[in-house]
Formats: structure tokens, C-alpha cells, sequence
């Protein structure tokens, strides 16, 4: 196998918050705490997990966006952890973030044309107005909006065109790698399926690396080649989408997927409902941190850290009674 | 197969709730905008009707004209009846309006942290919807606060009958609003996108508990949605919404297996299915989507209203007269001009 364009290696971001009184101790938040996974060029990883395992942290501190405690984010050779401003920028232009709210990530007062022309002259892609023009023309086309829509303005769109448009203005800089945080969330069933298709096109046209963040089950085993289980900041369990839904091995990645809904009445097969809710990032618990919610756990889950053992090719479980 | 539960309206007894050619009409700036037209449904004890939709469908709407909780002055039930027990509600007075909701009819909310109060205790909020409604001590509507929050499996009651609802988890803060809209023993529960914004596993908790609920009290079920997964969860019976009309209505099974109008039919394609995946094949299968966008009410297509984004369109037919409901098979409703040749195409592929 070749060199992976993106791997990430025992990486941290915690976060301190203040506690009730000024005079009470300092607490830390682990948002992601020993995160790490390679990803292949042309692949689709999805992070998924519920709200609290840190998987929008995970995605942002890959790129930096916030900055990570500690550990390691080698971007095709180079380690992003280690470079200065200005290097970081230059490298950003060939990663790119598309956001799950389309009203809020485009600027309202910038042209359609303005918002995707922006990142070609800041990156200085193309030559000239005449030549950015038409390369944005050429992207709206892409998308499955048309040319006409240039110079129209943010409010004049649907949840759904503002994510195409979303979408061009990453693409715009000729990126290698898209971090797509929940994309789809916010749009109508038939409106996501369109972008979905839209993805799809793209990583097959374009040969797109991306890592996308995701909460629906269904959605991301429709697009993934990988996916990482979160739970209160660490991956639970790693694999081929194919085989983590046909081979759930780890109880959370169970209990996930019995409890996603699925659109065939009476398909709904012995469930595992799990106990209670997420415990607070702020004081998780020891040894496994899904332990206190864990159906098969035992009094030896308390006591050490399950470490990510590889059970199969490529299947990783980090569950000390499993695998 | 086609369970009890799902049989059509006339098979069984009388419906708790019977709605008929509901019109709901708001009043904005530019003009009077109909947000429901014509929506009709009988709903009977122990049943859940899911009603399913995208934003701008009119399902919320729906839900809202039953409920009575329309915005004042801008909103009205412009036509049609809705009939608890045989009794109209529509154009009663606030005041015995008042008494229906929590007395026969309970609701439940996506948020459940705008409809809680900060300043009491869940304890209290929950004792005082008992003592709006029923002539009991303020000792025992405490004590029956109490039983309720076991009863909606909330651990520790007693404790947590002390809390307020910011220290609660948003899952644990639904469960208190179902407490509260169970507090009178409703006939009918009105649940808005309640697991909307909820974790899966939290979702699967809520569902579960609502299906336990039903069981033991027999109550019937309006459960408002956009989740296919949730309705095939959930629903005995289940009307689609488009545009502000219904557009098909069957039973859960009959509308998963044979979708019938266009629309239901793109739906269900572009929901992910298990199993499915773009890679599986090698090339991308791509998923069924619907193209195009949802119509404006102020824009609304003439002729049938989805016809722009249809792909069994036919110039003349389904662009000038609007299409009325047709009886597809007993119990099964469907809104299209064209749905025996779309079930002969869709039956081909």
C-alpha cells in the first residue's frame, strides 16, 4: 500500500474550563484524547458518534483549526503540527472544510462569484479576472448550479444550492483533501440525497480525499470506504464500512447501530438499548471510558485503558472482552 | 400483511380524533398564504399516525391547528373540522380549548427546553399541569409527579423531582415533557419531532418508552416527523405531505412496500438503506434523489403541485388540473393523476 495522504497519530486537544468559583480547581476538558488513523488517497473516512465524543473537535484539529495539545498530523510528508503561520496557510489551500450550515458559513454581503473567486486570488489560482471567472463558472457547472447564478447573492438560495455553493468555493483552490463536518445535517431528505450524489461525483471525478463527520448511520455507510466509532474522544472501533456494519465487534458500535432507525417497518431486530447517557467529558471514566454504559463490562474494564488491537485486516477494536 | 392496528377507519370503532378538510390560513405582508389545504385523517385509540414531510410540507401546521396553538391573529383554521370525541374544535373558545389540551389532549415538542420553565423544579411544573387540570391536594399532585417520572423511567425520581431543567440532559428533559403531557391520562398524545436533535441511542430510548406508554394506557398517537426510519418504527398508519396537501396515506407496511405517489416513491430513494453503499459495486450507485427544490406556498406549481420535480410528468395532465385523492387499494390514498402508470413503470425497474 502506498504512503497515506493523511495520518494522525495520538493526537489531544483538551481544553481547560473554569470551574463554579474562581477559587475551585481548574478542570480539563479531553475533548480528543489519543486519536489516530491513516487514510489511504481517494478514500472516505467518516468519524462518527453522538454528540460529546469530540468528533467535530477531531475534524477541526486536523487542520488546525483548533490547535491540538499534543501528538502528530502528517499531511502528505509534512507534519502540520510543527509549521509556522505562513506555511500553514500555504498548505491549507490544499485542504478544505465544507460546514454543516450553509446559512451561516457563506458571507451574505459577497456576490456568489466574490465567495468562490476569493480562495484563486488569496491561493493566486488563475490568471486574471477574465480567467477566475471562468473558472468559477466552470465550477458552478460542476456543482449543478449554472453560470447565471454568479452574480446572485446568499439569501437568494435554498439550504441545498447554498451547500453546492459551499462546495464549489472548497474546490475552487484544487484541493487534495476535504474535511466535510455533517454537511447534510441541516438539509431536507430528498435535498441530502442530491448532495450526497453530488459527493459521490466528485470523489470519483476529482479522486478526493476526504474525512467526513457524520452522525447519521445510514448516510455514512452509504458513502465511507472507513469508518472510526467515537466515544468521549476516543476512536472505540476502526474499519472498512463494510465490515464494521456487517461485524459491529465493539458494544458501542453495537448498541449505535441497533439503535439507528431503519426505513423498513418490522426490520427492527433484537436491540441493544443502552443504559443512560453519555457521561461529561470533563471527568470520564477510567480504564474504558464506555464502560459505565457498556452491557459486558466488568470490574477489570475499570482498570486499564483498552488499547486499539487489531482483530482482522484493517479492523481495529479497542474493547479488552471483544476481538 | 396488514396488522389490526392499521386496518382502515371503518373497519373499527369510532376515531378519538377525526380531522376533515383541514385549511390553514396565515396572514403575512404579502397576502393570505395557505400553509394546509384539504388534509383529512382519522386517528383511533392505540393507533400512532405518523405524519411525515420536508420543511414547508405543512405538517407542523397540522399538528399546531389541532392543538389550538396557532399564532394568534396570524394564523386560523380557515375550513374543514376537527372533532375530539365527535365534538368540533374548531372555533371554541380559548378558554375550553384550555381545558382539552391536557386533559384529552397531551403534547410533546422537538425543544423540550423552551417548554420547561428554568425557575421551578421539574417536580413542580409537573404537579402544577396536574393541578390545572384535576381537584387533588397539592401533597398528592407531588406524590403522582413523582410516579410519573418513574413511570417515564427516570431514575431516582424522587430526586430528580428536585431538579431543574437545566440540570437535566436533553433526553432526560424530553422524558419530563412527556411526564407532563401524560399528567392528565390524554387519549391523544400530539409528539412534534420529539427525538429531533436527539442522539440515536437517546432516540431509541424515547421511542421505546413512547411505545411502552401506548401499551399500558391505550392512548392514540399524532406523531409529527421527517425520519422514514423513525415512521417505520413508530407508525401503524402514515400520511405523506407535500406542499401543504396530503398525498398519499396508507398503512405503514402497504406505504413502504408499494409507495404509490411519485413523491413517496423519491423519498424512500433517497434515504440510505442498511446494506447500501456507493462503493459496493465498484461504481457509485447513485441514490435515487429528487431533483430540484420545494416550492414556495407563496409559489406554489399550478396543476399537481409536485409536477416540476416529477419524473412521470405529463405535459397537460398533471401541469393544469390539480389532482384529487384516488383510493389506490382499502386504507391506501394516493394524490396523482398517473399513479396505476407509474405503479406498472415503477413495478418494470
Amino acid at each position: 500500500m502506498s504512503a497515506p495522504l493523511l495520518s494522525v497519530r495520538d493526537l489531544r486537544t483538551h481544553f481547560p474550563v473554569r470551574g463554579a468559583t474562581p477559587f475551585s480547581r481548574k478542570k480539563i476538558v479531553r475533548a480528543v484524547d489519543g486519536l489516530g488513523f491513516d487514510l489511504q488517497r481517494g478514500q472516505i473516512l467518516s468519524l462518527v458518534g453522538e454528540s460529546g465524543s469530540g468528533k467535530t473537535t477531531a475534524g477541526r484539529s486536523i487542520l488546525r483549526l483548533i490547535e491540538p495539545t499534543s501528538g502528530q498530523v502528517e499531511f502528505d510528508g509534512t507534519d502540520l503540527l510543527a509549521l509556522n503561520a505562513a506555511e500553514l496557510r500555504a498548505t491549507r489551500r490544499r485542504m478544505q472544510i465544507i460546514f454543516q450550515d450553509p446559512f451561516a458559513s457563506l458571507n451574505p454581503r459577497m456576490s456568489v462569484g466574490r465567495i468562490i473567486a476569493e480562495g484563486m486570488k488569496l491561493h493566486g489560482i488563475g490568471e486574471g479576472t477574465q480567467d477566475r471567472r471562468d473558472r468559477v463558472a466552470a465550477l458552478l457547472e460542476r456543482v449543478g448550479l449554472s453560470r447565471e447564478h454568479m452574480t446572485r447573492y446568499p439569501h437568494e438560495f435554498s439550504g441545498g444550492q447554498r451547500q453546492r455553493i459551499g462546495i464549489a468555493r472548497a474546490l475552487a483552490v484544487e484541493p487534495d483533501f476535504i474535511l466535510a463536518d455533517e454537511p447534510v445535517s441541516a438539509l431536507d431528505v430528498s435535498i441530502q440525497a442530491q448532495v450526497l450524489n453530488l459527493l459521490q461525483d466528485l470523489r470519483a471525478d476529482l479522486g478526493l480525499t476526504m474525512v467526513f463527520i457524520g452522525h447519521d448511520l445510514s448516510v455514512v455507510e452509504y458513502l465511507s470506504d472507513r469508518v472510526a466509532v467515537m466515544y468521549l474522544g476516543r476512536i472505540m472501533e476502526i474499519a472498512d464500512a463494510r465490515d464494521l456494519y456487517a461485524r459491529p465487534t465493539h458494544p458501542y458500535t453495537e448498541a449505535l447501530l441497533s439503535a439507528a432507525p431503519v426505513p423498513v417497518p418490522g426490520a427492527r431486530g433484537q436491540r441493544v438499548l443502552l443504559k443512560g447517557e453519555t457521561p461529561s467529558p470533563v471527568a470520564p471514566p477510567s480504564g474504558c471510558v464506555f464502560r459505565t454504559r457498556c452491557p459486558i463490562a466488568g470490574p477489570d474494564c475499570a482498570a486499564t485503558v483498552p488499547e486499539l488491537r487489531e482483530i482482522g485486516p484493517g479492523h481495529r477494536v479497542a474493547c479488552i472482552k471483544r476481538g | 400483511m396488514m396488522t389490526d392496528r392499521a386496518l382502515p377507519p371503518s373497519a373499527k370503532t369510532a376515531p378519538v380524533l377525526q380531522v376533515r378538510d383541514l385549511v390553514t390560513e396565515f396572514t403575512t405582508d404579502e397576502g393570505r398564504l395557505r400553509a394546509v389545504d384539504g388534509v383529512s385523517f382519522d386517528l383511533h385509540a392505540g393507533q400512532t399516525l405518523a405524519v411525515v414531510g420536508e420543511s414547508g410540507s405543512g405538517k407542523s401546521v397540522t399538528s399546531l391547528s389541532v392543538m389550538g396553538l396557532l399564532p394568534a391573529r396570524i394564523g386560523r383554521v380557515a375550513g374543514g373540522s376537527i372533532k375530539l370525541d365527535g365534538k368540533d374544535l374548531v372555533g371554541i373558545s380559548e378558554r375550553r380549548m384550555q381545558r382539552v389540551r391536557g386533559n384529552d389532549i397531551g403534547m410533546i415538542f422537538q425543544e423540550p427546553m423552551t417548554s420547561l420553565t428554568p425557575v421551578y423544579t421539574v417536580g413542580d411544573q409537573i404537579a402544577e399541569a396536574i393541578l390545572t387540570h384535576r381537584d387533588i391536594s397539592r401533597r398528592a399532585a407531588r406524590a403522582r409527579a413523582v410516579e410519573l417520572l418513574e413511570q417515564v423511567g427516570i431514575p431516582e425520581p424522587k430526586l430528580r423531582a428536585r431538579a431543574y431543567p437545566h440540570q437535566l440532559s436533553g433526553g432526560m428533559r424530553q422524558r419530563v415533557m412527556i411526564a407532563i403531557a401524560l399528567a392528565c391520562d390524554p387519549r391523544v398524545l400530539i409528539a412534534d419531532e420529539p427525538t429531533t436533535g436527539l442522539d440515536v441511542t437517546i432516540q431509541a430510548q424515547i421511542l421505546e418508552l413512547l411505545r411502552r406508554l401506548q401499551a399500558e394506557t391505550g392512548m392514540a398517537i399524532l406523531f409529527i416527523t421527517h425520519d422514514l426510519g423513525v415512521v417505520a418504527e413508530i407508525a401503524d398508519r402514515v400520511l405523506v405531505m407535500y406542499a401543504g396537501q396530503m398525498v398519499e396515506e396508507a398503512p405503514v407496511e402497504a406505504l413502504f412496500a408499494q409507495p404509490r405517489m411519485p413523491y413517496t416513491i423519491g423519498l424512500l430513494g433517497s434515504t440510505p438503506r442498511p446494506g447500501a453503499s456507493a462503493l459496493a459495486a465498484g461504481a457509485a450507485p447513485r441514490l435515487r434523489a429528487i431533483p430540484g427544490n420545494i416550492p414556495s406556498p407563496r409559489a406554489l406549481p399550478q396543476g399537481c403541485r409536485f409536477h416540476p420535480r416529477c419524473t412521470h410528468m405529463r405535459e397537460g395532465l398533471c401541469t393544469t388540473a390539480a389532482p384529487p385523492l384516488d383510493s389506490a387499494a382499502p386504507g391506501h390514498q394516493v394524490r396523482c393523476a398517473r399513479w396505476r402508470d407509474v405503479a406498472t413503470q415503477e413495478a418494470r425497474t
